[in-house]
């Protein structure tokens, strides 16, 4: 499950930031912000591509890069939706 | 306006053929199409050539143009604004004059005043002046910009004109792009004068004066944007300040709408525009006419500003609608009359209003440029005052927030969004004082859009663009205040390198028609340097002298209406449809990799996203537009070099 969706993740964050296919150009506790992976817009691609995938809507106090800045990050924040969700 | 164009001999075996100078012509038809001359030196040191658009002196003022007796030659791209006055001057110092043309002032201006007669030309011009006494050649260029002027050396020849592709057919091969000119556009939006696209061809940079003597070549700065140090500034109240701007610009619109031929203007609903059209309305009694961009792309679109406008100064109005599919199908065409890589389509728009512009009848525009970096009026200013301010005490949590003032998108996310806004806005805040501060995160967000390079073309590049242009600002730039220095680095990178060429000349000279700009009279421009940076920017309300001038001439809300930067559509002008087939051709696999400039598979990936709908960053708007525009001048100008050349000035390369 975890596994999965990690891979989900990467695989957007891989192909729609970093424009590639090749996994060892992203560590899964990279921060998104340091590494210059988004800009300032980027943050709004991120939010989209999660409310699309996962079904659930991102809170404007939840806008955090605790929350959306790694893909560590993300899948935690993720599953913590999820897990309050179900 | 016109076109330039000619060779000169770098050594003294070499002889100029006049069939070369004629060669240069064609490609440059559009610039002047009312007639052609040419000048060939009896000892064949130089050949100049000219394309004619007429406006001043309909039918006297064929160039290239000589002094009375025939020593002296120019041929001219350009207006001088003063040429009235001058002629005068020169008159009573014992010149006679065969043509009532501004051309004529500046072979009896040079004759009188040497290089210096450059200093007293209020004007948009390129040069190139041939004084066969001395067999020397100047190349000149306005002091901002305004008007292009080309040069590449051959061989034993030197080759100039106004635009790159009329240098092309007496070049022995196809040109190469320059990779550290790519590095520079991904960077700046533009390559950094005197370089262009492509390597080995320069620019004349704005304000410069190139002289060729004895085959050696010579380069000097004669005037240059300058600001006091510490004290320098003008004295006076706000209003008697205000007062002072006002008659100058009054003056610069006037001596502008100087012509034989009918003035229009653009008018785009800001500020820039609205005051000037209300300049000329104070100061003409001619009907005015006005022309307008509105866009489909609602957010986008001033339309209701324009009218506002049109309704209150009582002024005739002719606008396009601007359609997504439009700057699709237009994008070739317009890359092709910039000749350049650009990373917006902002041009194509202004292309298809100089297009309507023709269409009306006019050959004449005044235009707003300039006043946002003269009277201080851009976004970037404000963020770096804000950061200036930010930096005095960087752990500040609220200093940064003042940053939501001017990207209210921002405000959405609520005050979660401050740990994001610190992070992209605090990019060199330990050094507020290094040159480039006020520009940082600009550069640094376009540049990111190098993440398309190719490994070749990164490998290709040793100096960073970043810290190539600070190593060559002025020695006295330091010692300016820091608005400033943010003033400089945008007249010097964007405004000349991007704004008055690839969105500004080229635009309009692709159509035949002269744009004409009062707020770059180096005389509001120098009188604007002097003043204190709190007159420009009051706190964070922007040019704020420049509204105290206009406030009784503009409605209020126009006066304090938020500024909208023009902008195009990007992505969306080429994905919300299917796009125009070339676009998947200039961006297939094949075309990317066997040009070589950008890596194939990432691209892929951008243009998936793109095609999607889900591109939003401007980091993927900038990126697919600089690829897109690279590849099309690869096309044009490298690959199709032969064809290109043939078709030059017969019919522009169609979309499809």
């Amino acid at each position: 499950m975890t596994i999965n969706m990690k891979k989900t993740i990467r695989k957007y964050i891989l192909e729609n930031l970093l424009f590639t296919d090749d996994e060892s150009t992203l560590q899964d506790d990279e921060s998104f912000l340091d590494g210059g992976i988004i800009d300032s817009t980027g943050v709004m691609e991120i939010i989209l591509f999660i409310e699309e995938s996962f079904g659930f809507r991102v809170n404007d106090d939840e806008m955090l890069p605790a929350n959306l800045d790694s893909v560590n990050n993300l899948a935690t924040f993720i599953q913590r939706k999820q897990s309050i969700a179900a | 306006m016109c076109g330039i164009c000619g060779i000169a001999a770098l050594s003294l075996e070499s002889k100029i053929k006049e069939s070369d100078v004629r060669s240069m012509l064609p490609p440059l038809r559009h610039r002047g199409p009312d007639g052609i001359g040419v000048y060939l030196d009896p000892f064949q040191r130089i050949g100049l050539g000219h394309t004619r658009l007429s406006i001043i002196d309909l039918t006297g003022g064929a160039q290239p143009m000589h002094n009375e007796d025939k020593t002296i030659w120019v041929s001219f791209n350009g207006e001088i604004f003063n040429y009235v006055e001058l002629r005068k001057t020169l008159l009573k110092e014992g010149h006679s004059f065969y043509t009532h043309s501004d051309t004529e002032v500046i072979v009896h201006a040079y004759e009188q005043y040497g290089d210096d007669f450059v200093h007293h030309l209020n004007g948009q011009f390129a040069i190139a002046l041939w004084d066969s006494n001395r067999q020397r050649l100047l190349l000149v260029r306005d002091r901002v910009g305004i008007l292009p002027l080309f040069y590449t050396r051959q061989g034993d020849r030197l080759l100039f004109a106004s635009e790159i592709k009329a240098l092309l057919p007496q070049l022995s091969e196809a040109p190469r792009i320059s990779p550290a000119s790519l590095d520079q556009i991904f960077t700046f939006w533009a390559p950094q004068s005197p370089n262009t696209l492509f390597e080995d061809i320069f620019e004349v940079s704005p304000g410069r004066m190139l002289v060729l003597e004895s085959g050696r070549l010579q380069e000097s700065t004669y005037w240059d944007w300058n600001f006091p140090v510490q004290d320098g500034y003008l004295k006076g109240s706000d209003t008697e300040l205000a007062e002072q701007l006002y008659d100058l610009l009054a003056d610069a619109t006037s001596i502008r709408l100087r012509a034989d031929v009918p003035v229009g203007a653009y008018l785009s609903g800001g500020l820039d525009s609205s005051a000037l059209v209300a300049l000329i309305r104070g100061h003409s009694d001619a009907p005015l006419k006005t022309f307008s961009i509105g866009f489909e792309e609602q957010s986008l679109d001033e339309s209701a500003f324009q009218k506002q406008m049109i309704d209150y100064l009582g002024v005739e109005n002719s606008r396009i609608l601007c359609h997504n599919r439009d700057i699709a199908e237009e994008f070739p065409a317009t890359v092709f009359n910039a000749e350049t890589a650009i990373l917006r389509t902002a041009p194509s728009p202004m292309r298809q209003l100089s297009g309507l512009v023709r269409a009306s009848g006019y050959k004449v525009v005044l235009t707003g440029e300039g006043a946002d970096e003269a009277l201080g009026g851009y976004d970037l200013f404000k963020e770096d005052k804000i950061r200036q301010f930010w930096a005095r005490y960087p752990s500040s949590e609220w200093r940064p927030l003042l940053l939501k003032v001017l990207y209210p998108y921002l405000e959405t996310s609520g005050t979660q969004a401050k740990t994001y806004l610190q992070n992209y806005y605090s990019i060199g805040l330990d050094n507020p004082n290094q040159p480039g501060f006020s520009h940082l995160t600009r550069w640094f967000t376009t540049a990111q859009c190098k993440v398309f390079f190719s490994k070749e073309l990164n490998f290709a590049l040793r100096e960073g663009a970043v810290a190539r242009l600070t190593k060559q600002l002025p020695p006295a730039f330091e010692h300016w205040h820091s608005f400033n220095r943010a003033q400089y680095l945008e007249a010097k990178t964007l405004m000349s390198g991007y704004l008055l060429c690839s969105q500004g000349d080229r635009m309009l000279m692709a159509n035949s028609v002269e744009g004409r700009f009062p707020f770059l009279d180096h005389r509001v421009i120098e009188f604007a340097n002097r003043l204190n940076p709190r007159l420009k920017m009051r706190v964070l309300n922007e040019k704020y002298l420049f509204k105290q001038a206009m406030k009784n001439y503009l409605p209020r809300q126009i006066i304090e209406r938020h500024k909208q930067p023009y902008r195009a559509p990007d992505i969306p002008a080429f994905f919300s449809t299917n796009p125009p087939a070339y676009v998947d051709d200039m961006l297939s696999e094949e075309k990317l990799k066997r040009y070589g400039y950008f890596d194939a598979q990432k691209v892929g990936f951008l243009l998936k996203k793109a095609r999607r709908g889900s591109s939003i960053a401007y980091k993927d708007n900038m990126a697919l537009v600089g690829v897109l525009s690279t590849q099309l001048c690869h096309y044009f100008f490298i690959e199709q070099f032969s064809q290109t050349i043939r078709e030059a000035g017969t019919a522009y390369p169609s979309s499809t």
